[in-house]
């Protein structure tokens, strides 16, 4: 590459704004970048998240990440219904991280409201704020054309993109923008459509990018290519909270292309993680190649540090003797008396459920663009954070955050993995040190190696039934790697907080109930991982409810059923809440089971598994037929998912993100696990680590609850019930109960037993 | 050394390490990025090109390997606004979440739609490519759309 100057910010601007809402450099596509600009040039904004063009165009800005979750289509829907145009008019671009002065303690605010994506909080958050956005802008538009026909805004109506008198003259919204930009807006907010009214909530609509997607237009972060930038690899110390002995870097040095190595300290010992997460060799070069073998070439002896006898075996060793013994770490939730209830109970059912580490593994690896320069700082990065991408560039840097710009590529998916900025963390450092523009590239191991993994826990599950089958007592004993491990935000003694939310099913529900957490040491960073707590916990707790069914003769939809009561609002206190209704739960597991049947008989080595929970405020349930045969041979044979995340904002979508859940919560429960040996990781790649593919993901029958309630997110809630249907199922055919998970090669050993 | 081959319809000659991937060639060097890296072992299916108009893992292929071959990307496969059959399907099926890995899933459809155009259910199981968001339902449908609608162009 030659040695191009940066460009300066506003040459950034201009190339970032482009129809595909996403960076294209001159360098690549310079025809359309060009002509995107010029198009840009004439559109008229009505507050900050809309554009009018002369011709009618409106482009909206998607203010949250997109990782796959469908919100630069959903959030710009609820914009647009309000709004009232045509959604073929819309186009929709990313906005950049929007941080603006503020008189407060924290110095400033969001300039287009929170900008993240996790915990399923997009759609709930932004569906007062960006009706409201479009409802105001609406209203400017309608004066504006009231101002020019002498009359009174209230006798005016809108559809499609025009304002229309009642004498049928019309006004389009294009003739309108120059004068409505023009105008002051009210102070009161602008009445709201009811549900009835919409036009564009509710209808199925296709993925904005779709086709940049399909012709390969579509920007990712590891698509940013800026000239005069420098392509960084990492060589990380694989032992967790090592350091570097020593390292020679001679023959890295000779590779062609390799400009600077760099050496990098990971966090201080039992430190916050708030930037990069390990020690590290980086090798800057002209390009990805040279970077690579220039890492090759590095000759680097690690200090172990001190988890390098952690080992899974010794966690699992942890996990028993923990469960064996009577200490509690935090008893999170005491309801009656548990153990009067187990004495008196006519059976007590326990059970002992193992949940591995798993890694995130998003399609596209960590990776960010990062340009430190005196007083600012420029970052392109696929995050689902850029708040704290900034936070993170600041402590590294000190420039202030107002001139640190943070440009959000589509991203590769997420699944929480880039909820942390420890990449962009050491982008910027490396830039900083380097005084080089840097692209830093992570390669597929690197990735799987340095993840923040879903905790590992053993779970003790005991119930208590009485001759009526009534369930009287419940136990739930986790011993668990809390995901808040060296969490400058979270106190020790809250630790548990990430892995039991204390109003989880069946809280409440239960006279006699007791949830406790019991803390595993380990060395392993941990982070959310899709549907965080959740992901194991329903697969622990529906699998559970399932043994206690069998244990004393019950159907388990029944068991469900009673448990769940009369169709009731519980107060929820964790995320998600404040309001847990047992008689959404109950229509959704309903639905499932009537899809496929319950009760049906199946032919021998079938079976019928079902599942149901709450998370973020969203209801879901599955059912799934299975067949095992003789050689421990699984099939899926039919898969029913039901979701009720009160009003649907995009069916389409919302489809497709249970689809999504379902199958990588099977996955997840068939395949994989990462594991602990000498204090790092075990699992290289995909190879180690088989996401499924397509021959064994099975279609995903969606079933959508019609509601007109206040949305919940969707990205999350396809997830849970996943795994323990599966696994219901899995028993029914076989009489084989899957405690452990991944399930691998489990069928296949009981079957060869007989 | 200098080495030679057919990139989107155009001659290519490259003076650069004839070990480096085809797929770093192309998003480094060529700016095509519509190729993309997952996993560097061929394990996945992001970088899927085609090589002689079969599919190929372009992150396990050295470019000495390309030298004197065709070589199409995804920016080879639609003309001008005029999208491949597969493209629309994947449109209308509207397949893609997160998106990364749906042009490597592309481009393996589009080489075995060219083989066997009418595939059964077990010959489109037998692609490989992985889809972390699982996308596969849709993408099954997508590849029978596309087979309808004569996606063997």
């Amino acid at each position: 590459m030659t040695a191009t100057p940066t460009l300066d910010r506003r040459g950034f601007l201009a190339i970032s704004a482009t129809a595909a809402g996403g960076l294209l450099l001159t360098r690549v596509v310079p025809a359309s970048a060009a002509s995107a600009m010029a198009e840009a040039a004439d559109s008229i904004p009505i507050g900050v998240f809309i554009r009018i063009e002369p011709n009618d165009r409106v482009t909206i800005g998607a203010r949250d990440p997109e990782i796959g979750q469908g919100v630069k289509t959903s959030l710009p829907m609820l914009i647009a219904e309000e709004l009232d145009v045509a959604w073929s008019q819309v186009s929709v671009t990313q906005l950049p991280l929007g941080l603006e002065k503020d008189s407060g303690p924290m110095g400033l605010r969001w300039k287009y409201g929170p900008q993240g994506a996790g915990g399923s909080t997009s759609v709930p958050e932004s569906w007062d704020d960006l009706r409201q956005a479009g409802a105001d802008a609406r209203r400017l538009l309608v004066r504006a054309a009231a101002a020019r026909w002498k009359t009174d805004p209230d006798r005016l109506s809108t559809k499609a993109g025009q304002v229309i008198h009642p004498d049928g003259r019309k006004l389009r919204y294009g003739e309108l923008a120059a004068a409505a930009a023009k105008l002051t807006p009210e102070s009161k907010p602008a009445p709201l459509k009811s549900p009835d009214q919409f036009t564009i909530i509710g209808t199925p609509t296709r993925v904005i990018d779709a086709r940049e997607i399909v012709t390969g237009r579509a920007q990712y972060g590891i698509d940013t290519y800026v000239p005069g930038a420098l392509t960084a690899v990492i060589a990380r110390c694989p032992y967790f909270d090592g350091t570097i002995e020593r390292y020679d870097d001679s023959k890295a040095l000779k590779v062609p292309g390799v400009r600077q190595v760099l050496t990098m300290d990971g966090p201080a010992l039992g430190a916050p993680l708030t930037a990069n997460l390990a020690a590290g060799v980086a090798v800057l070069a002209d390009d990805t190649w040279s970077a690579l073998k220039g890492r090759e070439a590095l000759e680097i002896v690690w200090k172990q540090g001190p988890h390098a006898a952690e080992s899974s075996a010794d966690l699992d060793g942890q996990c028993e003797r923990l469960l064996a013994g009577t200490q509690v770490t935090k008893r999170a939730r005491d309801d009656g008396d548990l153990d009067a209830a187990l004495k008196s109970a006519a059976k007590v059912v326990t059970a002992t459920y193992r949940v591995p580490f798993v890694s995130h593994a998003p399609m596209e690896p960590q990776n960010c663009f990062a340009d430190v320069r005196p007083g600012r700082v420029s970052i392109i990065a696929p995050t689902q954070q850029p708040g704290s991408a900034s936070r993170v560039a600041n402590a590294i840097t000190g420039v202030d955050r107002l001139q640190i710009d943070v440009r959000m590529t589509r991203v590769g998916g997420g699944f929480g993995r880039r909820l942390s900025n420890d990449y962009v963390a050491e982008a910027v450092l490396l830039s900083k040190r380097s005084g080089k523009p840097i692209k830093l590239v992570w390669t597929r191991e690197d990735d799987m190696a340095h993840d923040w993994y879903r905790p590992f826990g053993h779970h003790q599950l005991t119930a208590g039934v009485d001759a009526s089958g009534t369930v009287t007592g419940w136990s739930h004993r986790l011993a668990s790697a809390s995901k808040y491990y060296r969490r400058s935000d979270v106190e020790p003694q809250d630790l548990w907080t990430s892995e039991i939310y204390p109003d989880d099913f069946p809280a409440a529900l239960i006279p006699n109930l007791r949830y406790d957490w019991l803390a595993v040491e380990s060395g392993m960073i941990r982070g959310s991982w899709r549907a965080p707590a959740h992901n194991a916990n329903a697969f622990v707790v529906e699998s559970f409810v399932d043994e206690v069914a069998h244990a004393t003769g019950q159907n388990p939809l029944d068991l469900r059923l009673k448990l769940l009561g009369e169709a009731r609002e519980l107060k929820y206190g964790q995320h998600g809440g404040p309001i847990f209704d047992t008689g959404r739960l109950k229509n959704v597991l309903q639905i499932a089971a009537d899809r496929i049947g319950w009760p049906r008989l199946v032919e021998p080595g079938h079976g019928i598994g079902l599942a149901c929970h709450f998370t973020f405020g969203g209801y879901a349930a599955h059912a799934m037929e299975v067949s095992v045969d003789q050689a421990g041979e699984l099939k899926i044979l039919r898969c029913i998912c039901a979701v009720d995340v009160g009003q649907p904002v995009n069916p389409l979508g919302l489809e497709a993100q249970m689809m999504s859940g379902t199958i990588d919560g099977i996955s997840t429960a068939l395949n994989l696990e990462i594991t602990v040996k000498d204090g790092q990781v075990v699992e290289k790649n995909f190879p180690d680590y088989p996401l499924l593919q397509n021959a064994q993901a099975p279609d995903v029958e969606v079933h959508i609850v019609r509601s007109t309630k206040t949305p919940s997110g969707a990205g999350e809630i396809g997830l849970p019930t996943a795994a323990p249907a599966l696994c219901n199922a899995i028993f029914a055919a076989t009489g084989v109960r899957i405690r452990r998970l991944p399930i691998r090669t489990q069928l296949k050993e009981a079957g060869a037993r007989g | 050394m200098s080495l030679e081959f057919q990139l989107n319809g155009k001659t290519v000659r490259t003076e650069v390490d004839p070990e480096m991937p085809l797929l770093w060639y192309l998003r480094d060097h060529a700016h095509l990025t519509g190729t993309k890296y997952g996993c560097g072992v061929g394990a996945c299916g992001a970088c899927t090109v085609h090589l002689d108009g079969a599919a190929a893992r372009s992150c396990t292929l050295p470019l000495r390997a390309v030298a004197g071959h065709r070589i199409t990307t995804i920016e080879g496969i639609s003309q001008g606004d005029r999208l491949h059959p597969v493209q629309a399907a994947w449109i209308a099926e509207d397949v893609p979440q997160c998106g990364y890995c749906q042009v490597g899933q592309i481009m393996a459809t589009i080489a075995l739609l060219k083989q066997n155009p009418n595939p059964t259910d077990a010959d489109i199981a037998s692609l490989t490519n992985l889809c972390r968001c699982g996308t596969y339902p849709r993408i099954r449908k997508a590849i029978r759309r596309a087979a309808a609608t004569g996606g063997t162009r």
